[in-house]
């Protein structure tokens, strides 16, 4: 089954995303049993978050902090007063037989983050209705291929302190929600809220999604809502939804059926076939019976306390792509790529800017050279080996003329390799600017060898002179090309060859 | 306000609990019972009364964000009926986890 495009899909695709993140604390949401990733299982639990009897349960400061944090950058409200509550139900990784979540009152919510694609395809403001902290469940893991009866449970991940964003049903195409999940992702990231890592389970999303089909009549058909899970990346996300659209469309035109003629389905992503499939569903698992959690007081968070988070908040993604384009006269699609890397290397390349006065130059360089030197060594601007003076060091010897850019280059990729600087390496490549005087005589001599070209030029074909060029970076390498073809036609024109 | 038999089942089969027949019918009225008796509390006029989150008037309890001690591997598993040394072990898992 393929996905019909956005644009020639009979239907609109409705999705709202639920995105779970973990955040960046030392320590568990209700005690201090360490949240690092690949521990030996088991290692990291205590009387608390194995839910033993007799054991309490404290609030990690920071992680309300961050959340605190993660709520106004996504422009919610924050509630004066917010409370925890007990969701109940049995699964083997959650040993208190509850997790400890916010129900009625969570403590923000009416939030937005919009996406805006770099190259104008499309901008969606999309609408948050929460941002609650819970903790996170433990892991079972059951091997079905060694036939083994029994599930092994590994309760380190246990507590571990979890936002959930609950997005609008506002995200209109599988692409769209893919582009939000990047913008969502790169905000938490440059927040430092969460590392969002997907492969160690820091962040997680699941999708709900339908159709809504115009009729003959005017009229709009809504199919079923179905909740997709089981999705391991952003990519798997896009294919998922685009996968799930057209399956629902197909059902549509097969049976008809509509928005409330059945329960919610819970379909799983199965990413190596590229299909979502029927997860079993327990009746009842919608029954959490939440109530109050009596083991925490209620938090109240003052007007100052706000005022204070946002303050030491940083600017987000969003509002520095505009900057960039304001204040070093980059495209909207230079800046997002800049802004996509990262806020250290966003500061890198503002101080490269500021040192050589041309954002464009800059960001050119960024892109090709430092950025393509990063992806080679699979490595971030905070191991760079260059200081941003070295590039701007040389990015002005190419303004001065001492060598074009293809040789600067070179010099660039020499810096890196061998941790030299820009001036050792270009003495020893033997890169010294040519003096005009020598550059003139160099000029001559092509000239008297070459008559044919010089009738040529003469005759008023200027792009002769490009045979001239070749021949004197081959008598001097370091010659500079401009310099050579200005110089060449200057004295043709004077007659004084 | 009393409770069906339906109820009761219900309530049962979200706790886990294993009624019989006869439970069921004890329960039933034991529990509608129960409910009655709280339910006297909606005959009070509560406009003025604020939601009650939580008896204590206390707020704002925290802890900083410092490692504490965590229990070794062997006491973590010390009370589980069956463990292999470095997980608990329970009846297979199959099919979508509960929530999270
Ligand atoms: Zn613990």
């Amino acid at each position: 089954m393929t996905s019909p495009s956005a644009t020639t899909a009979p239907y609109t695709t409705v999705i709202g995303l639920e995105v779970h993140v973990q955040l960046q604390t030392r320590t568990k949401l209700f005690c201090g049993c360490s949240t690092s990733f690949g521990a030996p299982p088991n290692t990291q639990v205590c009387p608390t978050c194995l839910g033993l009897p007799g054991s309490l349960p404290v609030m990690n400061r920071r992680a309300f902090d961050l959340a605190l944090r993660s709520a106004l950058a996504l422009n919610c409200k924050i509630a004066p007063f917010t409370k925890w509550d007990r969701k109940n139900y049995f699964y083997p990784d959650l040993p208190k037989g509850y997790q400890i979540s916010q129900y009625d009152l969570p403590f923000s919510s009416d939030g937005s983050l919009e996406v805006v694609d770099p190259k104008g395809e499309f901008s969606r403001q999309v609408g948050i209705v929460r941002v609650h902290l819970e903790e996170d469940a433990g892991k079972s893991m059951h091997d079905e291929a060694a036939g083994v009866a029994d599930s092994r449970i590994d309760l380190n991940r246990t507590g571990t302190p979890l936002c959930e964003i609950v997005s609008e049903p506002d995200l209109r195409s599988p692409q769209e929600a893919r582009a939000w999940l990047g913008e969502l992702k790169l905000l938490l990231v440059y927040l430092g809220v969460s590392d969002c890592n997907m492969q160690e389970g820091s962040l997680r999303v699941d999708a709900n999604v339908n159709l809504h089909i115009p009729r003959d009549d005017g009229s709009l058909a809504k199919t079923p809502i179905v909740e997709i899970k089981n999705m391991n990346s952003f990519r798997s996300v896009e294919r998922a939804l685009a996968y799930e659209a057209a399956r629902q469309y197909e059902e549509w035109q097969a049976t008809g059926a509509e928005l409330g003629s059945a329960p919610k389905q819970t379909r799983g992503w199965d990413d190596a076939a590229g299909v979502t499939r029927g997860q079993r569903h327990k009746e009842e698992s919608s029954d959490y019976r939440y109530f109050p959690e009596p083991d925490l007081v209620p938090v109240t968070v003052s007007e100052e306390q706000v005022a204070a988070v946002r303050a030491e908040m940083g600017e987000p993604p969003a509002v520095l792509r505009g900057q960039l384009q304001e204040t070093w006269k980059i495209s909207a699609y230079d800046a997002d790529v800049l802004v996509n890397q990262g806020r250290d290397l966003v500061s890198w390349y503002e101080q490269l800017a500021r040192l050589t006065g041309d954002g464009k130059v800059a960001s050119n360089w960024m892109q090709q050279d430092v950025l393509r030197t990063l992806n080679e060594r699979a490595s971030t601007i905070a191991e760079f080996p260059l200081e941003p003076a070295a590039v701007a060091d040389i990015i002005g010897r190419i303004a001065k003329g001492d060598f074009d850019t293809s040789r600067g280059r070179e010099i660039f990729a020499a810096v890196v390799e061998t941790g030299k600087s820009v001036a050792e390496v270009v003495a020893e490549m033997g890169i010294a600017a040519v003096d005009d005087s020598d550059l003139e005589a160099l000029c001559r001599e092509l000239i008297a060898a070459n008559p044919k070209i010089v009738a040529d030029v003469q005759g008023g074909k200027e792009q002769a002179a490009g045979g001239l060029i070749g021949q004197a970076k081959r008598k001097n390498p370091n010659v500079n090309p401009g310099k050579v073809r200005a110089m060449c036609l200057e004295l043709i024109k004077r007659g004084e060859a | 306000m009393s409770l069906s038999r339906q109820d009761v089942a219900k309530v049962g089969m979200l706790a886990r609990l294993a009624l019989t027949e006869a439970d069921l019918d004890r329960m039933t009225g034991e529990l509608s019972k129960i409910v009655e008796f709280v339910s006297q509390l909606s005959t009070l006029d509560t406009a003025d009364v604020e939601p009650l989150a939580h008896p204590l008037d206390t707020r704002n309890v925290f802890r900083d964000d410092e490692p504490g001690t965590s229990l070794s591997t062997e006491q973590a598993l010390a009370s589980a009926p069956r463990h292999d040394g470095s997980c608990f072990l329970v009846p297979a898992v199959l099919g979508e986890s509960g929530s999270a």
